[in-house]
């Protein structure tokens, strides 16, 4: 039985690389076993020799990718990465001393083909106080080429490796401590194509996310050192992609066009943390998780470890800017773990409308926080408004907009804001001017006044978004409290002081 | 070019007093090394010995390299000094009282036997650099730790302060915070290349990096040094490279 589905299922790989040979995944140097492997774990083929003249590999820095490789052979691949410690911003006015590969956080991406021969050289600056070496994920050997790239300051140390196993892989320093180093920027990832190539996309970006810990607060300004004691209890100060928070956003942030395909490298440098990446508003078509070949797709948030990456892409449908976060959300909105895509061109009403409706709903807050309110609002309307009503109303209002300031128990702030309560103000001006009354919540009031003996001098902003019959509610709730003399103020008294000029300031006597 | 900054940097030196280096008594005795003495745990043992109090400047160097012309940039033997020895004198920012820094160990060695002196050992240095101004083992203390790392922090893209920082208990100044300083033995520390190697095969290879665990934690400020020294060659030159010398009672 098992030797029989085991024969169906070699036939059926055969099938599949015949298919797949179709588009032209022949490659002269492949050697024909590697084609012959039974599914399902083939034995990684070494590729052969590398063949041609040794190319250098371009580098970029993120969030760029450099371009795909069009190679049908394996070749020698010169890699020349540069290790320096330099400050840079962190966070707006906030600086750090970063150590990295290439001059960035995360550093250069390094983009080779699988079966490609690297020849890698680490030069670690003469200005550099560290030493330092690299672990390549991608590579296969002891340390991942750390034991043969420890470099003094003003070295260069050289290993070569072969690049077996195809996906997307971090790279980082690995001299001891090893977390600090990390910590500091010292991460990135290294792509090895399939023999194939990667399916055609319109962008690809580079995005790595890391952990940072400082000795001062997030956002604290001037220079921060690193703090290892929060780095060993893992309370990052800053958790960021690429290495600075607004790194991608504003005229930094990624772009595309509505239509348009998108692939992006997200690596996790940690030290610490596992990311779980989202982009609020996409949808991922397609993610090669932890960087290996099985796909899966229709992914909202996908894990990714420290020291560890994936692929994922999808198509931009509707425009507009979506946010590239870590969702465990404090993270993002509250230690710097956001960037943005930017979307561009037409909107698409089918795929998603924008808004269509906003209308008031009060739910909740009606009952019974405002339940006076729309009680005097309803009796109002109804023409049977009683002044009980108008003063309950007032009650509630007063408690929303005027309290702020005047304080719920009238009493102002000494100095600063004048009491409403036992007001010789209010008193003369019911008696004497109740024009000039209704006009202060409709007008404001700007200047000396002189309330219960003592001058104030400061500026009250008209209350405009109150309506004719609210206004007349609160004052009617003034006049009727904290020992006021009492009285009303009618909703057709208030539209009528709306509809006449602001008083000059300060004409009060 | 050359020619005329040598004259300026000896111009400034004559200028300036011209004291004879001066070096403090340390007791010496039992001390807790970051790196033990068999390997475990056990301390080091130190005798007596005179340390200079400051590292050697560039003017001092540069009297010395007038005495021995041949540890000049342009005679010094490639065995004993690499392309960048005492290149920043070439430049406009080499000062007469900061630290001399981008020269080899063996160019060290040279410059304290015309002291009738010697570099110190590790255990030695790393003694001296544990004082602060009231204790002579101040490492348990955080400040002490900050000092330290403050300065790793730093970048050193900028031109390199002076010495004269405040003396330790010792009359011994600039140990931490200034560059880093060639030992004697700075071969024998033995780190390994890959700090992660716990258990490899080589024992020896690892205790610098096997110190690294939880249970001493607060020495990883002085373990970097030591990480640093391990990575060097006896005729590398470093920018933030210097020395001080010491002779034995």
């Amino acid at each position: 039985m098992s030797r029989t589905l085991s024969t169906v299922l070699a036939a059926a790989s055969m099938l599949a690389l015949a298919a797949c040979s179709g588009k032209q995944v022949a490659d002269a140097a492949l050697p024909p076993a590697a084609h012959a492997t039974p599914a399902p774990l083939p034995p990684t083929p070494d590729f052969g020799p590398p063949q041609g003249a040794p190319i250098h590999a371009v580098l970029t820095s993120p969030p760029n990718v450099p371009p795909p490789i069009h190679r049908n052979y394996p070749a020698k691949v010169i890699v020349e990465l540069e290790v320096v410690e330099k400050e840079m911003p962190i966070s707006e006015g906030v600086s750090y001393t970063y150590w990295t590969f290439g001059g960035t956080v995360p550093g250069s991406f390094i983009r080779v083909r699988q079966g490609d021969t690297v020849e890698f050289h680490l030069k670690n600056s003469p200005t550099s106080k560290m030493p330092h070496n690299i672990d390549l994920h991608g590579v296969t050997g002891p340390g991942g080429g750390a034991a043969s790239s420890f470099t003094a300051p003003g070295h260069e140390s050289q290993f070569t490796f072969k690049a077996l196993n195809q996906g997307i892989y971090v790279y980082h320093c690995a001299t001891a401590p090893v977390g600090m180093h990390i910590a500091n920027g010292m991460y990135g990832l290294i792509l090895v194509e399939p023999p194939e190539g990667m399916p055609k996309v319109d962008h690809e970006y580079y995005v790595m996310q890391g952990d940072f810990y400082t000795t001062g607060k997030y956002r604290e300004k001037g220079h921060q050192p690193f703090d290892m004691d929060k780095a060993i209890d893992e309370r990052p100060t800053y958790v960021l992609f690429n290495g600075r928070e607004g790194a991608l956003t504003g005229d930094k942030a990624l772009a595309a066009k509505v239509g348009e395909t998108v692939r992006l490298f997200v690596g996790n440098g940690g030290p610490n943390l596992v990311s779980s990446f989202h982009v609020i508003g996409e949808i991922f078509d397609t993610v090669r998780q932890e960087g290996g070949t099985v796909e899966q797709h229709n992914v909202q948030t996908t894990l990714i470890p420290a020291g560890g990456a994936a692929m994922v892409e999808f198509r931009t449908q509707v425009p507009g800017s979506y946010v590239l976060v870590d969702h465990s959300i404090f993270r993002a909105f509250n230690k710097g773990a956001m960037a943005i895509l930017k979307v561009d061109g037409p909107e698409n009403k089918m795929v998603y409308s924008g808004k269509e409706v906003d209308s008031v709903y009060l739910g909740d807050r009606a009952e019974p926080n405002l339940h006076a309110v729309a009680t005097a609002a309803k009796a109002n309307a109804a023409g049977t408004l009683s002044k009980d009503e108008q003063i309950a109303a007032g009650k509630q209002l007063f408690t929303g907009t005027c309290s702020v300031c005047h304080q719920a128990n009238g009493e102002g702030l000494p100095g600063v804001f004048p009491p409403l309560a036992n007001s010789s103000l209010v008193a003369q001006l019911a008696k004497e001017d109740k024009t000039r009354l209704i006009s202060i919540p409709l007008h404001g009031l700007t200047g000396k006044v002189n309330v219960n003996g003592k001058a104030y001098d400061s500026v009250m902003p008209p209350m405009t978004q109150l309506t004719d019959d609210e206004v007349a509610n609160l004052l009617t709730y003034v006049l009727n409290s904290w020992g006021n003399p009492g009285g009303q103020v009618t909703k057709e008294e208030v539209a009528k002081v709306r509809a006449q000029p602001a008083p000059a300031p300060g004409a009060e006597h | 070019m050359c020619r005329r900054l040598l004259l300026v940097l000896l111009g400034l030196l004559l200028a300036g007093p011209t004291l004879a280096a001066d070096y403090a008594p340390l007791s010496g005795g039992r001390f807790a090394s970051v790196l033990p003495a068999d390997g475990k745990a056990a301390p080091a043992s130190l005798k007596p010995f005179h340390l200079r109090t400051e590292p050697v400047t560039n003017a001092e160097f540069l009297a010395f390299v007038r005495r021995h012309p041949e540890w000049r940039r342009d005679r010094v033997p490639p065995v004993f000094a690499d392309g960048r020895y005492l290149s920043q004198w070439a430049g406009p920012d080499a000062l007469p009282r900061q630290p001399v820094t981008r020269v080899s160990w063996f160019a060290a060695q040279a410059y304290c036997e015309s002291e009738h002196a010697r570099l110190p050992t590790w255990y030695e240095w790393e003694y001296a650099a544990a004082a602060d101004a009231t204790r002579a083992d101040a490492r348990s203390d955080p400040t002490w730790r900050e000092r330290v790392l403050a300065w790793y922090a730093r970048p050193s893209n900028e031109a390199l302060p002076t010495i004269g920082g405040a003396p330790d208990l010792h009359g011994v100044r600039d140990l931490n915070g200034l560059v880093w300083e060639w030992v004697d033995d700075f071969n024998a520390l033995m780190v390994s290349s890959d700090s992660r190697e716990q258990d490899g095969a080589d024992k020896l290879g690892f205790c610098g990096a096997g110190a690294l665990g939880m249970e001493q934690k607060e020495n990883y400020a002085t373990l970097m040094r030591v990480a640093m020294l391990s990575s060097l060659e006896a005729t590398d030159t470093t920018t933030n490279l210097g020395f001080r010398c010491a002779r034995s009672d």
